[in-house]
C-alpha cells in the first residue's frame, strides 16, 4: 500500500463523550494512518462533506448517546446520494448487540463495542481499505 | 510520579507541634525497615513479586510496606484534626454517618416525563433518599424536542423536558418541600431551576423551603463533558446570576456541583481529577467575587462531585486530600471565615467507565468496592451505577441492585459506625499527602497559565486528560492492566440475551406532538413579551433569573429561551485538542 489510509473519526449529534474517539484517532495515527478528527456536534451533512473533501477512505463513527440508528442510516444514505458510498463506514460506542445487525444492514462494515482493543480495529480497517483499493484497481 | 511527604530533619522539627511520632521512634523504625527490605530483596530472586513496580491506578508508586516513617512531620491537630473542624480532612460533620447516612441519590431519567416520574416514585419506594434527574441531550443543550438538532436523541440518555408542562408531570406526586432534587443540567441550568421553582409554587411550596442542587458547572463541559452552549464569559455571568439569586431566595439550594467525575471519566488520573476540579472552583469563586458577591455567603452553597474509581486506597486518600486543599484555598486564598463555606461537601458517582459489557454481573462487585471507597472517603451523597451500565440505561431490577449495594454498605458493613475509619493507616495518610502535593503542583501551574479559563483556551487540562486516557488504554492492551472478563478470564457470551431498557423513536414523535399542542394552548403574546424581557436583560447587567422565571411560568419553552440567549451570547466553538 503506497498511499496512507485516510480516515475521518466523527462525533455525530449531541453526544459529548469523546474519550474513545480520541484514543482511537490517536491509535490510528500511531499506526501510520492520516486521521481527521471532526470534534463534537457534527451533523451527518458535515461529516459526509468532510469525508469527501478530505478524500477519506473511511469514516469511523463514535456514538454513545443511543442515537446510532439515526446517525448511521443518515450518514450512509447521504454518502449514497453523493455517489461517495465507496467510503467505508464503521464505528463503535454504546450500541447494544441487538442493534448491530441493523447497522450492518444499512451498510456499516463493522461495529466495535466496549472493550475492543485498538489493534483489532486497526487490523480490520487496514484489511477493508486494502480490499477496497484492490477492487478499485480492477 | 514520585511525590514524597514532608521530610524535615529532626533538628528542624517544631518543639510546639504535636507530632504523631517521636523522631527517636521513627529513627528506629527506619532502621528496622532497612533490614526488612534487605531481607526481602534477598528472597526476591527465589520468590519474586508479581510485578517489577506497583503503583496506584493513577500512577502513584506504592511501597511494599508503609510505616510510621511515612507520617514523619505529621502534626495531628494541623494536618488531620477532627471531623467538622478545619481542615476537615476527617470529614465535614462531627458525627458523619453515625448522625445520618449519605443521601442515596440515584441518577435517573429517560423517555418521557411520565416514564421518569414512575421511575422516581419506584426509587423512592425502594429507599432512595433524594432524587437526581437525568435529562436528554437536546434538553441539556437547550434544544426543544422538535429542533432539527434533536432528531434521534429525544429521551435517549435522559428525560425530555421542553417546558414547565413536562416538569409538572416529572414531579407529579413528589412533594418538593420534603424531597431534595439534584438536576444534572449545566448550560441551561437557570431554566430548569426556574421550572423547579414554578412546579413547587404550584404545590404551594415557597422557594425558601426548596432543597437540591443544579450541576451548573460549565468549565468541565468545555474540558470533558461537551454539553456547553454559550461562550465562557456569558456562561460565567449566568452562573454568578444563579449564585446571587439563590443566596437571596433559596438558602438551602446548592447552586453548583463543581465536578471532577467527568474529568476522571474522560481519562484523567486521581491527582488531575482533584486539581482540575478545585482549579475550576477557584475560577468560579473569582468570577463571583468580581461580580460583587461575598464568598462567605455564596461559598456556603457550592458543592462538588467526584468519581469513585477502582483503586480503593487511592480513592479514599483522594477524597480526604480534596477536603484539605479546598479548606486551605478558601481560608488562605479567599479569606473565608465562615466554616461551612470552607467545607468541601460532595456527591460521588461510581466510575461508569470502569464497568464492562462483558460478564456484566461482575459490575455489581466493582460498584460495591468503589462505593466503599466513597463511604470511607466521607461522601455526602452517592449514586451507584447499575450492572448494565456499559450496555444501556438501567432496568428497574438493575437499578434496584445498585441501590441495595448502598444500603448493604450502610446497614451491614460496619464502616458507618465510626468516623473516617481509615485515618492513621500509614498507607492512606501517605497517599493523602502525596495526592495533596500532586494536586497543588497542578493548581500552581494553572495559576501561572492565568487561571482555568485561560488554561482551557490553551488546551492544558484537555491535553493532560487525553494523555492519561491513551496511557490507560495502552496499559490494558499491553496486559499491564488487567480488566477481568475483558483481557483476562474471558468467556463466550450471547450478548443479545440480556433484557435491556430501550427508548424508541415514538418517544420523540409523541413529545413533539405534546409540545405543539401546548404551544397552541398557552398565551403566546405573553410568552413573546417575556422572551423580549430576557433579551433586554441579556444585553444588560440585570440578573437573568427573575426574567427566566417569568418566561417559564408562562410556558415559554427551553428552546425558545435558549434561542434568545444564543442570539445574544453566541455559541461556544470547541477548542479541538487531539
Amino acid at each position: 500500500m503506497d498511499r496512507k489510509i485516510r480516515v475521518v473519526v466523527a462525533k455525530p449529534g449531541l453526544d459529548g463523550h469523546d474519550r474513545g474517539a480520541k484514543v482511537v484517532a490517536r491509535a490510528f495515527r500511531d499506526a501510520g494512518m492520516e486521521v481527521i478528527y471532526t470534534g463534537l456536534r457534527q451533523t451527518p451533512e458535515q461529516i459526509v462533506a468532510t469525508a469527501i473533501q478530505e478524500d477519506a477512505d473511511a469514516i469511523g463513527i463514535s456514538i454513545l448517546s443511543g442515537a446510532h440508528e439515526y446517525c448511521f442510516k443518515t450518514i450512509i444514505d447521504l454518502l449514497k446520494q453523493k455517489k461517495a458510498d465507496d467510503i467505508i463506514v464503521f464505528g463503535g460506542g454504546v450500541i447494544p448487540e441487538t442493534d448491530v445487525p441493523t447497522l450492518l444492514g444499512f451498510g456499516a462494515g463493522a461495529i466495535f463495542g466496549p472493550g475492543t482493543p485498538t489493534t483489532e480495529t486497526i487490523a480490520w480497517l487496514e484489511k477493508a481499505v486494502a480490499e477496497k483499493r484492490a477492487k478499485e484497481a480492477k | 510520579m514520585q511525590v514524597t511527604g514532608s521530610k524535615r530533619p529532626a533538628t528542624e522539627l517544631n518543639k510546639e507541634a504535636e507530632y504523631v511520632f517521636e523522631p527517636k521512634q521513627l529513627q528506629e523504625v527506619a532502621e528496622g525497615k532497612k533490614s526488612f527490605e534487605a531481607a526481602v530483596e534477598k528472597a526476591l530472586t527465589k520468590h519474586p513479586e508479581r510485578k517489577e513496580k506497583f503503583s496506584t491506578g493513577g500512577g502513584i508508586p506504592l511501597q511494599r510496606v508503609y510505616t510510621p516513617v511515612d507520617l514523619e512531620g505529621t502534626d495531628y491537630g494541623k494536618d488531620l484534626g477532627f471531623p467538622g473542624v478545619y481542615p476537615y480532612v476527617r470529614g465535614v460533620q462531627p458525627t458523619m454517618y453515625r448522625g445520618r447516612f449519605w443521601t442515596m441519590r440515584q441518577y435517573a431519567g429517560f423517555a418521557t416525563a411520565e416514564d421518569s416520574n414512575k421511575r422516581y416514585r419506584y426509587l423512592l419506594s425502594q429507599g432512595t433518599t433524594g432524587l437526581s434527574v437525568a435529562f436528554d441531550l437536546p434538553t441539556q443543550i437547550g434544544y426543544d424536542s422538535d429542533d432539527p438538532m434533536a432528531i434521534g436523541e429525544c429521551g435517549k440518555v435522559g428525560v425530555a423536558i421542553d417546558s414547565l408542562a413536562d416538569a409538572e408531570v416529572l414531579f407529579d406526586q413528589i412533594p418538593l418541600d420534603k424531597v431534595s432534587t439534584s438536576m444534572t443540567i449545566n448550560a441551561p441550568a437557570s431554566i430548569l431551576l426556574a421550572m423547579y421553582i414554578a412546579v413547587a409554587e404550584k404545590q404551594g411550596v415557597p422557594m425558601s423551603a426548596l432543597s437540591g442542587t443544579i450541576q451548573n458547572d460549565i468549565l468541565k463541559e468545555y474540558i470533558a463533558r461537551g454539553t456547553y452552549i454559550f461562550p465562557p464569559k456569558p456562561s460565567m455571568r449566568l452562573i454568578t446570576d444563579i449564585f446571587d439569586f439563590c443566596s437571596r431566595n433559596i438558602p438551602k439550594w446548592n447552586t453548583i456541583s463543581i465536578s471532577g467525575y467527568h474529568i476522571r471519566e474522560a481519562g484523567s488520573t486521581a491527582i488531575q481529577e482533584v486539581a482540575f476540579t478545585l482549579a475550576d472552583g477557584i475560577a468560579y469563586i473569582e468570577a463571583a467575587i468580581k461580580a460583587g458577591q461575598d464568598p462567605n455567603v455564596f461559598g456556603k452553597r457550592l458543592s462538588f462531585f467526584f468519581n469513585a474509581h477502582n483503586d480503593f486506597l487511592e480513592e479514599v486518600a483522594k477524597f480526604r486530600a480534596a477536603r484539605k486543599i479546598w479548606a486551605r484555598i478558601m481560608k488562605e486564598r479567599f479569606n473565608v471565615t465562615d466554616k461551612s463555606a470552607q467545607m468541601l461537601r460532595f456527591h460521588t458517582q461510581t466510575a461508569g467507565s470502569t464497568l464492562t459489557a462483558q460478564q456484566a454481573e461482575n459490575n455489581i462487585v466493582r460498584v460495591a468496592i468503589q462505593s466503599m471507597a466513597a463511604v470511607c472517603g466521607g461522601t455526602q451523597s452517592l449514586h451507584t451505577n447499575s450492572l448494565d451500565e456499559a450496555l444501556a440505561l438501567p432496568t428497574d431490577k438493575s437499578v434496584r441492585i445498585a441501590l441495595r449495594t448502598q444500603q448493604i454498605i450502610a446497614y451491614e458493613s460496619g464502616i458507618t459506625s465510626t468516623v473516617d475509619p481509615l485515618a492513621g493507616s500509614f498507607a492512606i495518610e501517605s497517599l493523602t499527602k502525596q495526592i495533596e502535593a500532586g494536586a497543588w503542583e497542578y493548581i500552581k501551574k494553572i495559576d501561572e497559565i492565568g487561571g482555568m479559563m485561560t488554561a482551557i483556551e490553551k488546551g492544558y487540562p484537555q491535553k493532560h486528560i487525553q494523555d492519561s486516557a491513551y496511557d490507560y488504554q495502552k496499559s490494558i492492551e499491553s496486559g499491564d492492566r488487567i480488566i477481568v472478563g475483558v483481557n483476562k478470564f474471558q468467556i463466550e457470551e450471547d450478548m443479545t440475551a440480556r433484557k435491556l431498557l430501550k427508548v424508541d423513536a415514538s418517544v420523540g414523535v409523541n413529545q413533539i406532538k405534546k409540545l405543539h399542542e401546548m404551544k397552541e394552548k398557552r398565551d403566546n403574546v405573553k410568552v413573546k413579551s417575556c422572551l423580549e424581557e430576557i433579551r433586554k436583560a441579556a444585553k444588560g447587567a440585570d440578573n437573568l433569573m427573575p426574567h427566566i422565571l417569568d418566561a417559564v411560568r408562562n410556558y415559554a419553552t427551553e428552546g425558545e429561551i435558549c434561542g434568545v440567549l444564543r442570539e445574544e451570547f453566541g455559541e461556544y466553538k470547541e477548542n479541538v485538542v487531539l
